[in-house]
């Protein structure tokens, strides 16, 4: 699957570099390189409200440090 | 109506001169046309609009007005195709300056002390009857030390302002038409003599037509994303609004996002850093005025010229590579750009550039009002990529990358070329190896990009402005900038 954090500098002032490292360390942790490919999106169109993190074709904002550990089994564990 | 009321205010906010202001109305009307789809059928109308009234108040008549208004037109829906330069004379619209060089005027009162005769080391100077100098073209060579002596100020230099500015001498007198004329085998596209043409008769092609086509097929975003990157000199323009005010119009525009160049400089300045101490001696690549002047008069110092894409370059690419199906456009001070993008190699990356001019020409031509917007957020590069934008940064901001790589076995020893003719210096110098510096920052404009002819306004704080901005970046360092590219990692 493929994951973009938005680095857009809304989701940048939120925070999207924490998230990036987090969803590096957690690919890595469980060994998942080859299924789920991580890049950077600019301006998912939802800059309201917290990082915009975008799961193949579903977006979901508000990812936090806080939610994270959450978020990643819900969008990527259930789904690989 | 609107244009009755925009008038006086647009004028004394916006820009320096009242030529930039005539420029802008032309964009802005060709850009309202062209949004609205009537171009073709009002083509010959929007003269009528800017020229009204029947007495003529920038020529000798209001044809003549007119006809100019015409060749404006032409520049700002691509100019002339035929020649590659985007910097382009309107002919009609010269005044063809008298020039000749050092000539005595009527201040001339015949006073006895003929400091003018004592300081001319080629014996130009005579007297006629009247005790009054008068100078010998044939031995006059234009130093300008009988002008500086004079005690009247009384000998002037007749110079057309256009040959001035060119500080490369590629701007010359078509001997046919009196008209100037330019070299296109010197021309760095800087833009110089487009700002300081008081009669506004050299001009650069605009592609706005091609920007609002993208705007339009872009369709908000729906049929392909439509980035916009903008130079960090935007921090010292459009001081009538807030910078986040500007940001929201760009995206009102039709912009899907707007992106910093100053983070494509955060990743040039860490680029650059590591290549600089691995070669030992570099110039830098991120005025593409600079870079075409050491190619077309220093071809010897070519291959010292960094590798590095330029930072507007540089973050499209990034962009590009995670959105291949975008397209970006290019929103800065400078008219170089504008043949930077046809380039081979950044032609992959940018689809078009305009000018802050330009900007403002197409925010207007929408009627957004700007002021009352609420503040959009631009913030993704450091405080170094952001002062990229005035003389001296680059070099700051390499020196900073040099210390976030932790190199420490290389001393940089650069020198910041404020202006062309610094450029010319250093890099005359270099020709012949006895350069002491070891990286060479050259910018054509004066001040940096913050000079650059596509500004709005220019002015002595603009500077501070442009540092302030740098401080109010959420990132700190180069490396913490770059960090989520996934460079120097």
């Amino acid at each position: 699957m493929k994951v973009y954090v938005c680095v857009g500098s809304s989701c940048h002032l939120r925070g999207s570099y924490d998230i990036i490292n987090l969803m590096k360390e957690s690919i890595a942790k469980r060994q998942l390189e080859d299924k789920v490919e991580l890049s950077a999106a600019f301006c998912l169109g939802k800059c309201t409200d917290g990082v915009s993190v975008k799961f193949d074709d579903e977006v979901v904002c508000g990812v936090s440090k806080d939610n994270f550990d959450e978020i990643f089994s819900d969008y990527v564990l259930s789904k690989i | 109506m609107a244009e009755q009321n925009a008038k006086p205010q647009a004028k004394l906010r916006k820009f320096d001169t009242k030529v930039q202001y005539l420029k802008y109305k032309v964009l802005r009307e060709v850009a309202r046309h062209a949004f609205d789809d009537t171009l073709l059928e009002s083509f010959n109308d929007i003269a009528k609009v800017i020229v009204t009234g029947k007495k003529p108040t920038m020529r000798c008549c209001i044809y003549k007005e007119r006809a100019i208004i015409g060749e404006r037109i032409k520049i700002a829906t691509g100019g002339d195709r035929s020649n590659p330069n985007v910097i382009e004379v309107i002919d009609i619209a010269c005044d063809e300056c008298p020039l000749g060089g050092y000539s005595v005027t009527e201040n001339c009162r015949g006073c006895i002390a003929h400091r003018c005769e004592d300081v001319c080391k080629r014996g130009a100077i005579t007297f006629d009857e009247n005790q009054k100098a008068h100078i010998d073209k044939e031995k006059c060579v234009n130093c300008g030390k009988c002008a500086e002596v004079c005690p009247y100020s009384a000998i002037a230099n007749y110079r057309r302002p256009c040959e001035r500015a060119c500080k490369i001498k590629a701007i010359s007198m078509n001997e046919e038409t009196k008209a100037a004329q330019i070299d296109n085998n010197k021309c760095i596209s800087c833009g110089a003599c487009v700002y300081q043409c008081p009669f506004g008769a050299i001009d650069d092609k605009s592609y706005i037509l091609d920007i609002i086509k993208m705007i339009k097929e872009s369709d908000s975003g729906k049929n392909f994303k439509l980035y916009a990157v903008v130079a960090p000199s935007i921090s010292s323009q459009f001081s009538y609004a807030k910078l986040g005010q500007v940001i929201t119009a760009i995206k009102k525009l039709g912009f899907s996002s707007v992106v910093e160049a100053a983070w494509g400089a955060d990743m040039v300045a860490y680029k650059e850093a590591a290549e600089l101490s691995e070669k030992g001696f570099l110039t830098s690549s991120c005025c593409p005025a600079f870079v075409s002047y050491i190619q077309k008069q220093f071809p010897t110092l070519k291959d010292n010229i960094s590798h590095n894409l330029s930072p507007m370059a540089e973050i499209a690419r990034y962009i590009k590579e995670n959105d291949p199906e975008c397209k970006i456009v290019f929103i800065g001070p400078c008219t170089a750009k504008k043949m930077e993008v046809k380039l081979d190699t950044v032609k992959p990356y940018i689809d078009s550039a305009m000018t802050f001019e330009e900007l403002q020409a197409l925010i207007d031509s929408r009627d957004i009002p700007i002021t009352e917007l609420e503040e959009g957020v631009l913030d993704n590069a450091s405080y170094y990529g952001r002062i990229f934008a005035r003389c001296g940064g680059l070099s700051d901001a390499v020196a900073e990358a040099l210390k976030e790589q932790g190199v420490e076995d290389f001393d940089l020893n650069p020198i910041s070329c404020d202006g062309i003719e610094e450029c010319r210096m250093a890099l005359l110098k270099a020709s012949k190896n006895v350069l002491p510096n070891n990286f060479i920052e050259g910018m054509a404009c004066s001040g940096g990009c913050i000079g650059g002819p596509g500004c709005l306004t220019h002015g002595p704080k603009d500077k501070n402005q442009v540092d302030a901005y740098g401080k109010q970046a959420f990132e700190k360092t180069i490396t913490d900038a770059i960090g989520v590219t996934g460079i120097g990692k």
